[in-house]
């Protein structure tokens, strides 16, 4: 195969190439949102459309979008539906491009009434093995084993991840979340592998706590809260929790980053197949996660002048989906976000005399 | 969520660019761009910056050039002259300075037959890319004893792999599929083998693009006599540099084909090519400004102003000298302009 | 002065053992006063069981000093010279020369091409001195030399004069590279001075490329430094025909030339009359003037032309349905009929 050691990036001349993985329910429908932001906003941004979802998915459209994550470097991924494939294609993903690690950030926001207030988490989970492994048979009939693994590498890659972005971020402290209460020895690495790189950062307070604890502590006094680091399986929890608590799964982005690539996602992984069509979908989760990869790009301004104006929308024109109390339908959502981005930029603004409706490419052999 | 206040944001809103007028006629070229983006009403502020070797004293210093396409981060050029070689002076000229330290590393020149010209050959529509930092352009040279010169040609591996990539994404954004790898590797079995190793391994990346190679004396004798069979052609400098104006000559000369330079992160300018020949054909540096429109995302802004071009070539009626016509520059723009409006 | 000459003939491999005996038979209808001497050049093993070219071959040419060559297969195996580097290194071929005319009767997108493109065949970028200075990086060296430049700008207005061309452009890149196509550029200059009476004009290797597609009848004798004449001298022989059509020779020091056709040797219809021998006997008309027998090779050349302007008796790859027999007896017929 080839270099996969290079951190390759499609990006010329600041302009960028983003591989766009559709998945499933309403994933296409939110793509074709997000593009229509993104190109508001003007953000030198170029699409190459991977439309893998579970029913096109095929060992040949799964390399492409492999292919392409490792060619541009950058990706946007609605979820891939699990139900009809021997392997989560998402895990597949992940471990093939060794994106070890996921990282969601947990904000209330005036804008959307929640029983907890300042509440600012980031939750920090490794991605590729533990529980998520894949391993699985059954010794006897009546009999199966569920291989969970925890090595030393990856558990200190992520301690060091998290505590990194820790710094980044002016954090205070960092939790390991675990149950080495019973799994002495896997959790019980995990938790060793964290305190050992909490050496390093003396100005951060580490401290753990067990996962079922944790849930209850969430629910009760969110706000103690800082940076939480967690294997796999407790990471799917504690992620999902905190998402409910800050608003819900549509709220919320997610990220997942390698050494050499990142790929940006709603915060939860539901694929919304039931909503899928009825242009009700909350597309708040999507485009902040395309705004973190903006971010995440150096296009800080356009980042921001999403991430406003979705605000502006919630809150100044009181629209929601019905997922959040509203009765606004995507589209309107949609329409009222990009025309507070015209707001920001006066002279050009969304302005289709100018810009072209669809400047995105598709691949051709696609239909 | 983390949201700074914007309340408004100068990025988002105008664009600026740097502008380099030129020496000869590039002043009178880029002021027609000026016109045209007026007409146009695009919301483009051009900062415009002077540079040239034949006049140093007006010149601004190369930091001051680079700085200010570093700030835009895109910007038009018009033609610099390289002045006659001085003895034993400055090895690098003007261009190569800028291209150097902005590290605008891949050149891009869009090849296609515009209809109304009468030319030799028909349906042409392919790509030149050439890696212009490198090659045989490093500068390096010595005269080691009286009378025998040695020239150095460097290639990295790092330099060729991303020429390498550059070109398959490119090939990927325009739906291209087919890149074939000019070299000479025959006889520079190191250098160009390198380049052609480097192509191989990216074209791993992109299992629907086809990747092929050929030796440059072969390419420049297939260009005169099928240049249809051509995709997207990958080069290094110096054969980039023979290939791309070959492919120029092939489809109405400089004043009909417009260059676009890119770096990795920092700038693109596209400016254009052929430099040195004062042609006074607005045709290239206006296809610049679609290019550059389209880049800003203003897609029917480019449009417009392409449809307008092609209006007027395809009618015929007014032709510059080059291209085997009596009209002015003047008329040329009005022409345009009079679409425009 | 129309002594008999010797002269060593290389049939070559694939078409080139037919394409040879047709140039020789139309050599013998124009009655040309040669010997022929043909060798063959497959490489043998030689005692200390390396490949070498059999001395016989060698030591003909170096006889002779004038040869006549047919498309070689390049040699597989490796280690052993390649018969061109011997012979070059043997003569000391300096210069490469090949005229390009258009050829009436044989459409291309081109009309009226009437150029030489003369490349110094010694030095410059094909100097093979590469290294790997750390892994990932290669170095490349182009030498340039004032006494090879100085000897092919001189062969260059020399060829002006003898074959009554109005203008020598030196083409070259001294824009970018200062020193070492500098030096090849005064060399030209100097020389230049020294012929006043044939023009001289220096151009931009790229301005050549985009004037040559437009407009090839600005140039007519071209000189330049080896890489750049391996590109262009390809790149007009395209605007005619290819190199199916392209004479050449390789001009030494002290009169020794070698003339040769630079095609391919088409192995896929080797042995079945369907080549096309033009190259290889417009080589030969090279030859003739280059032994001062340029009436013979006129009435030739003439023939060649006229038969294919005339367009009835052409082989496949020039449109027609002919044998290569066929095509010879045509030329050798219009000769006679001279």
């Amino acid at each position: 195969g080839s270099d996969i050691t290079t951190r390759w990036r499609t990006a010329y001349g600041g302009r960028y190439t983003i591989t766009l993985i559709h998945g499933d329910g309403v994933g296409p429908e939110l793509m074709e949102h997000v593009k229509a932001v993104i190109r508001c906003v003007r953000a030198p941004v170029d699409f190459e459309d991977i439309p893998l979802s579970s029913n096109t998915a095929n060992d040949e459209m799964f390399e492409r979008a492999v292919m392409a994550v490792r060619r541009n470097g950058v990706a946007l991924k609605g979820n891939i539906s699990s139900q009809n494939t021997l392997r989560s294609l998402n895990v597949l993903l992940r471990t093939r491009l060794d994106l070890f690690a996921n990282v969601i950030r947990c904000k209330t926001s005036p804008v959307v009434p929640t029983r907890h207030r300042d509440i600012d988490i980031l939750v920090i989970r490794e991605n590729t093995e533990g529980e998520y492994s894949s391993l699985e048979h059954e010794s006897v009939p009546g009999v199966v084993e569920s291989l969970k693994i925890i090595t030393r590498i990856k558990s200190m890659k992520i301690a060091r991840f998290a505590f990194k972005l820790a710094e980044e971020d002016g954090r205070k402290k960092v939790t390991a979340v675990h149950k080495a209460n019973i799994m002495k020895l896997s959790d019980g690495l995990f938790i060793d592998c964290c305190k050992e790189v909490s050496q390093e950062y003396p100005k951060i307070a580490f401290d753990t706590m067990i996962v079922d604890n944790t849930c209850m502590q969430l629910v009760k006094t969110p706000s103690q809260f800082d940076v939480m680091v967690m294997p796999n399986l407790y990471g799917n929890i504690i992620s999902n929790v905190c998402a409910g608590l800050v608003g819900g799964s549509g709220f919320v982005a997610g990220s997942n980053y390698g050494d050499h690539y990142a790929i940006f996602e709603q915060g939860t992984r539901n694929t919304g197949t039931a909503i899928a069509g009825k242009n009700i979908a909350n597309p708040c989760g999507i485009l902040f996660a395309a705004a973190n990869m903006l971010q995440y790009l150096g296009l800080v301004e356009h980042c921001s002048a999403i991430k406003n104006a979705v605000l502006n929308t919630i809150q100044e024109h009181k629209l929601k989906t019905p997922d959040i109390g509203g009765t606004a339908s995507t589209t309107q959502f949609v329409e009222c976000t990009l025309k507070e981005i015209l707001k920001l930029t006066p002279t050009i603004g969304f302005n289709y005399e100018m810009q072209g409706n669809d400047s995105g490419f598709r691949f051709r052999d696609i239909d | 969520l983390c949201v700074e206040d914007v309340q408004h944001s100068d990025i988002l809103d105008i664009l600026s660019l740097s502008f380099v007028p030129g020496d000869g006629v590039g002043p009178e070229l880029m002021l027609c761009v000026r016109e045209v983006f007026n007409t146009l009403g695009a919301p483009v502020e051009f900062d415009e910056i002077l540079a040239s070797e034949l006049l140093p004293g007006r010149s601004s210093s190369l930091t001051d050039i680079v700085a200010s396409f570093r700030r835009n981060r895109v910007g038009m050029k018009g033609i610099l002259t390289t002045p006659a070689i001085g003895e034993g002076g400055d090895l690098m000229s003007l261009n190569m300075k800028i291209r150097r330290a902005l590290d605008l590393y891949a050149n891009v020149v869009r090849i296609k037959t515009v209809p109304g010209l009468k030319l030799r050959h028909q349906n042409i529509d392919f790509i030149v890319i050439r890696e212009q930092t490198e090659g045989e352009y490093s500068a390096l040279e010595h005269e080691s004893v009286r009378g025998v010169v040695e020239s150095l040609k460097i290639t990295t591996y790092e330099n060729s792999k991303r020429i390498a990539k550059f070109a398959f994404d490119f090939a990927t954004k325009f739906g291209r599929k087919k890149i074939t790898a000019v070299h000479k590797a025959n006889i520079m079995k190191l250098g160009d083998g390198l380049f052609l190793e480097s192509c191989k391994e990216i074209s791993l990346l992109y299992p629907n693009i086809e990747l092929n190679t050929m030796i440059v004396d072969n390419t420049c004798m297939q260009l005169v006599s099928k240049p249809q069979q051509f995709d997207v052609l990958v080069c290094p400098n110096l054969y980039g540099n023979i290939v791309s104006n070959l492919a120029v000559g092939l489809v109405g000369g400089a004043g009909m084909v417009p260059g676009e330079s890119y770096s990795a992160d920092g700038a693109r300018h596209p400016f254009l090519t052929g430099a040195g020949r004062n042609i006074a054909n607005p045709t290239s540096m206006l296809l610049c400004g679609v290019n550059l429109l389209r880049y800003l995302n203003l897609d029917n802004l480019a449009t417009r102003l392409e449809d307008a071009l092609s209006s007027v070539i395809k009618q015929q009626k007014i032709k510059t000298r080059d291209i085997g016509g009596y009209a002015t520059q003047q008329d040329f723009l009005r022409a345009i302009l009079s679409r425009l409006g | 002065e129309n002594t008999t000459r010797t002269v060593t003939l290389i049939p070559g491999d694939g078409i080139g053992p037919e394409i040879s005996h047709s140039v020789q038979k139309i050599f013998e209808a124009a009655g040309v006063p040669l010997n022929w001497e043909s060798v063959d050049v497959t490489p043998v093993k030689a005692a200390n069981g390396k490949f070498q070219i059999p001395r016989k071959a060698i030591e003909s040419v170096t006889r002779n000093r004038i040869g006549l060559k047919g498309p070689l297969a390049t040699p597989v195996g490796k280690g052993h010279q390649s018969l061109n580097l011997a012979l070059r290194k043997q003569f000391n071929l300096f210069a490469n020369v090949r005229p390009c005319k258009t050829l009436e009767g044989y459409q291309t997108p081109y009309s009226n091409v009437d150029l030489v493109t003369i490349r110094e065949n010694t030095e410059g970028e094909y100097s093979g001195i590469e290294h790997t200075i750390v892994p990932g990086v290669v170095q490349s060296i182009k030498l340039i030399t004032e006494h090879a430049s100085s000897r092919v700008a001189e062969y260059a207005f020399l060829y002006a004069k003898q074959h009554k061309r109005e203008k020598v452009t030196a083409v070259h890149k001294a824009n970018i590279m200062r020193l070492s196509d500098g030096l090849f550029l005064r060399c030209c200059r100097d020389t230049a001075e020294r012929h006043p009476e044939v023009k001289f004009e220096e151009m931009y290797l790229d301005t050549v490329c985009l004037k040559m597609v437009q407009d090839p009848t600005l140039f007519d004798v071209l000189v330049m430094p080896n890489l750049y004449g391996d590109i262009l001298s390809d790149l007009c022989a395209g605007l005619i025909g290819g190199l199916g059509l392209t004479p050449s020779g390789n001009i030494g020091e002290g009169g020794a030339a070698i003339f040769e056709a630079v095609h391919g040797t088409a192995p896929d219809i080797a042995g079945q009359d369907k080549a096309n021998p033009t190259a290889l006997l417009l080589s030969g008309v090279m030859m003739l003037r280059h032994l001062h027998m340029a009436d013979k090779g006129e009435k030739i050349e003439k023939a060649c032309f006229d038969t294919i302007k005339d367009g009835k008796v052409l082989t496949g790859d020039l449109g027609g349905k002919s044998k290569c027999s066929e095509y010879t007896a045509e030329i050798c017929a219009r000769i006679k009929n001279s």
